[in-house]
């Protein structure tokens, strides 16, 4: 329950190196919690990926057999989850957590315990929701879970409750992590760094953890309806009982368009770190950037039944959705002109980070283009359902997001590890992946225009879809080898890569300032700050260049205790949430309720420093 | 410190000023039920005018109980501005979300007559 | 505020605020989107049951086991009376800061343990009011009024137990001596999110039991 106490003076000794898997399992140290995200959504990740691979080879050639029906349709419905869940968020929760105190100047987050709560939570709801796949019943009815496909009746099996029970698990764990990033970023703040001049993967921080904090609830409550239908014989999604499962739409909508932004907008954050740093120029037009995010999250809430023109909701809503679609395109453009003003006129560092950022602004302005097409409803009734849409959301969810966080992943693994990862097997990756995503994507648009539909397992010879179909799984193969040649950089690089100092890429902001890896206390002198760029101001007044920080012994630094209540509250939730899977079981969730209070007691009336 | 310690004296609101809020809340409350039951029975009096608007006087007096509340018992009122943006701005989000659904839901009914 | 006398013992903040209590107001925001919600699904069915019973109107239900017709279901008076309860203890547990923010011990134990009272009784209230609606014919599954009429009041009541006991535990801490002035702002979060339950039936009176 204490806030972090900045430069205690006392006799305390330093606090130890910690090690040990007891010393993961009890961590309340952002950055160890931010790399415990980032392994863990990775391997997601590559969950994710296999099953798309697995997609693809079905997918390679018309009616072949490789995948039953039923099994590709757990496929693409865990492909989807996982890479939204257990992949892209996670992933950038490990940014969020690892930069988030370093970037404002701060030991830790606002509540160390909480976010270790966070991760348990989230790990535990992944293993739930893959657990489906031991029972043969993951989910299986697309990730949107439409009504009343999702309906007893219809999904007899336990595939849609894994999928319920799964997402309010990580639920929990978002909206915990909502609030305690949002209260580190507003209360934090190192001395003088006002609002104005936190950086913008702050910034985008920031607005993404407000989304989080107004979209989660909305379907929280959706799959609270959803699980009422199924086991509780409620008729909120049921025609038969007077329901309407176009509600399930706007419900699920509601919250999932604020979450396509959400998936984005850190990677934004990320890109508008990069670009500056490797064009040696600040961003440009900094204000214009904060304010098009705050209006893009905003709008993004006005926006949700762009998914819905098919459902007949009249000419009305049609128009009000479509304009404000096509509103939204504007804060997006102006990001996208400042990223290029950022660059033009700029040093271009080519190195593997900026490959991905210019990569992304790229790619991303394709995935927008295709996006600002299915705004017009008469347009969209053509492309929706069909694979033009799949080409639109993988240019910006892999385009965009993905090549943001891969940039990242290379701009800060420096910082994170004390290594530099290979400048060669980066470039490598890069244009392995470049070719490998648009082989596999691109074509998508063309077969969306000719007809193909989604979510169909298999496709008759002599349609006209086999020689991109063809040409996208040749593009899958290549992108997941591209994946091989990250994964055998970062193992490389861990085991023997150049030793990285403090500042490898002329960074402008405070996490460069500190030793790689950082120190358990982050900052032996609570910087202060009077500007943006702050290093780039200090370097400035230095003379050109700033020497090494030297490492400290940190005595007198006083950090958050390690504490086993976040993990054992953790189990209690999944186990509580557990509950309502199979049949009900009462007593696995008093069990889970008892545990989590028991954990929230002795969490709350924990000493702080033990 | 005392001067800071005078000045929150001066404008910390005490228990008599608690005390008539929550008469107030009270009486609105009463008002609430009085306005259903007039709007119910048609030989009392008021009742043609009230009828008619219930809907629109239940909303105005709960509007301002959750603005008293909010105000003096969350302490909104003295409190940094930051407090009140924290709970306006999730507060519009919600309304656009419950008036988009309810005209969302009454034209679709009005175009496609339920079955 | 002249009662943070605890401000010297933590670090300065960014906006000078208390980190946890901006916690609670954040947290409080996002609530009221879950509480939107499940509001909104409670207006989009209303009128839409195929059966009885119905909250204002007399209708066709099915009572021990054959179609009669069923009564409106709703009790103003009961629910007025939890309403005014739930009012008051809001006013009770702002004595009960006072107290605490002023040292004094009995008008904080007090008061507090006025406030759990007052919440127990609305708890005990809603748990006879849902007895009441099932012996009328009113089950979770007899209809969509019921269906969204319970779930929405069942999170409002979850929510007023888990504040209950959020309260004791603080009494529970005041009765032991250990919330002094410095410590107030326990109460003062406990208090906020007992005000936000409180303001959350502000709004489910009116549109659940008296709105047309």
């Amino acid at each position: 329950m204490s806030t972090i106490a900045m430069g205690h003076a006392g006799t305390d000794a330093a606090p130890a190196e910690k090690k040990g898997l007891w010393s993961w399992i009890t961590t309340v140290d952002h950055k160890r919690i931010g790399i415990l995200y980032g392994v863990t959504a990775f391997l997601f990740f590559l969950l994710g990926g296999l099953e798309a691979l697995l997609i693809r080879w079905q997918l390679g050639a018309p009616d072949k057999t490789f995948l039953s029906p039923e099994a590709y349709n757990q496929l693409f419905t865990m492909h989807g989850t996982t890479m939204i869940f257990l992949g892209v968020m996670p992933l950038s929760a490990m940014f969020f957590n690892y930069f988030i105190p370093l970037q404002i100047g701060a030991r830790d987050v606002a509540f160390p315990r909480l976010n270790a709560y966070s991760y348990w939570v989230f790990l535990f709801g992944g293993l739930v929701l893959n657990a489906s796949f031991l029972f043969n019943a993951a989910p299986d009815m697309g990730w949107f879970a439409y009504a009343n496909l999702t309906s007893k009746q219809f999904s007899p099996g336990l595939n849609v409750d894994f999928w319920i029970i799964g997402l309010q698990i990580l639920g929990v764990a978002s909206l915990a992590a909502a609030v305690n990033f949002f209260v580190t970023i507003i209360n934090l703040r190192a001395p003088g760094m006002k609002m104005m001049r936190m950086p913008m993967f702050v910034w985008m921080s920031l607005i993404t953890q407000v989304l989080l904090l107004l979209a989660f609830p909305i379907i929280t409550v959706a799959l609270v309806l959803l699980m009422l239908d199924r086991n509780f014989g409620t008729h909120f999604f049921v025609p038969s009982g007077g329901g309407d499962p176009v509600l399930w739409q706007h419900l699920f909508w509601l919250f999932g368009h604020p979450e396509v932004y959400i998936l984005i907008l850190p990677a934004f954050g990320v890109v508008s770190e990069i670009l500056p740093v490797f064009s040696r120029k600040p961003l440009f037009g900094y204000a214009a950037m904060v304010f098009s995010g705050c209006f893009i999250a905003f709008l993004g809430f006005g926006v949700w039944s762009h998914h819905m023109f098919a459902t007949g909701m009249g000419p009305m809503a049609d128009t009000v959705f479509s304009l404000g679609t096509m509103l939204i395109a504007i804060p997006t453009g102006v990001k996208i002109f400042n990223w290029i003003g950022t660059v033009w006129g700029g040093s271009i560092q080519f190195k593997t980070p900026m490959y991905f950022a210019l990569g992304f602004v790229a790619m991303f302005i394709i995935g927008g283009l295709s996006g600002v097409m299915h705004a017009s409803p008469p347009a969209d009734l053509q492309q929706t359902d069909s694979y033009f849409i799949v080409a639109h959301f993988h240019y910006v969810l892999f385009g965009g997001s993905i090549f943001a966080l891969t940039a990242g992943a290379y701009y800060w693994f420096p910082k994170m590890t004390g290594r530099m990862l290979s400048e060669s097997l980066g470039k490598l990756h890069f244009w392995l992946m470049f070719l490998g995503f648009n082989l596999t994507f691109a074509p998508m648009h063309i077969l969306g225009l000719n007809g193909m539909p989604r979510r169909v397992y298999t496709y008759s010879a002599g349609m006209g879809f086999e020689f991109w179909n063809a040409v996208e799984t040749a593009g899958s193969l290549i992108l997941g080898f591209s994946f091989l040649v990250f994964i055998i950089n970062i193992l490389k690089s861990l085991r023997s890569g150049a030793v990285a100092p403090a500042d490898p890429w002329h960074g402008a902001t405070l996490e460069w300032s500190i030793p790689s890896p950082p120190q358990e206390w982050n900052f032996a002198v609570e910087p202060t700050v009077d500007g943006r760029d702050p290093l780039w101001e200090e370097r400035r007044k230095a003379g050109g260049t700033l020497p090494e920080p030297a490492r400290v012994s940190g005595a007198g630094i006083h950090l958050p205790s390690p504490s086993y209540w976040p993990i054992i509250t953790a189990f209690g939730t999944a186990m509580t949430l557990v509950g309502f899977l199979m049949h009900v079981t009462l007593w696995v969730i008093l069990a889970g309720v008892a545990i989590t209070m028991l954990g929230i007691f002795s969490w709350a009336f924990e000493p702080a420093d033990h | 410190m005392d001067a800071q310690v005078a000045t929150h004296e001066h404008a910390h609101p005490g228990p008599a000023l608690y005390l008539r809020v929550a008469v107030i809340l009270f009486v609105m409350t009463a008002l609430e039920v009085l306005a259903f039951e007039v709007s119910h029975r048609a030989g009392w009096p008021m009742h043609a005018l009230v009828e008619p608007l219930l809907n629109e006087i239940l909303i105005i007096l709960s509007a301002a109980k959750f603005a008293l509340v909010a105000m003096f018992y969350m302490h909104l009122k003295q409190d940094s501005k930051i407090f009140s943006g924290l709970f306006v701005f999730p507060l519009i989000i919600a309304a656009v979300l419950i008036v988009a659904l309810l005209l969302l839901f009454s034209y679709l009914r009005l175009l496609h007559p339920a079955a | 505020m002249a009662h943070d006398t605890a401000h010297a013992m933590h670090p300065p903040t960014a906006t000078g605020l208390d980190t946890r209590k901006l916690a609670i107001w954040t947290f409080i925001g996002s609530e009221c989107l879950f509480f939107a919600t499940l509001i909104s699904n409670y207006l989009v069915y209303k009128g839409h049951s195929l059966v009885g019973p119905l909250p204002h109107e007399t209708s066709q239900c099915m009572l021990h086991g054959q179609m009669s017709t069923c009564e409106p279901i709703f009790e103003i008076p009961l629910v007025t009376f939890g309403t005014a309860v739930l009012l008051f203890s809001s006013f009770f547990v702002v004595l009960a800061l006072n107290g605490a923010q002023h040292g004094n011990r009995k008008k904080l134990i007090g008061w507090l343990s006025a406030t759990v009272v007052c919440g127990l009784f609305f708890v005990g209230m809603q748990v006879y009011e849902f007895t009441h609606f099932y012996h009328k014919g009113l089950g979770y599954t007899t209809n969509l009024f019921g269906s969204s009429f319970y779930t929405l009041t069942g999170f409002h009541g979850t929510h007023v137990t888990l504040g209950v006991i959020w309260l004791a535990t603080v009494l529970v801490l005041a009765i032991r001596g250990k919330l002094p002035p410095e410590k107030s702002l326990n109460l003062e979060i406990a208090a906020l999110y007992w005000h936000f339950v409180d303001v959350v039936w502000i709004v489910i009176f009116p549109v659940v039991y008296l709105m047309r």
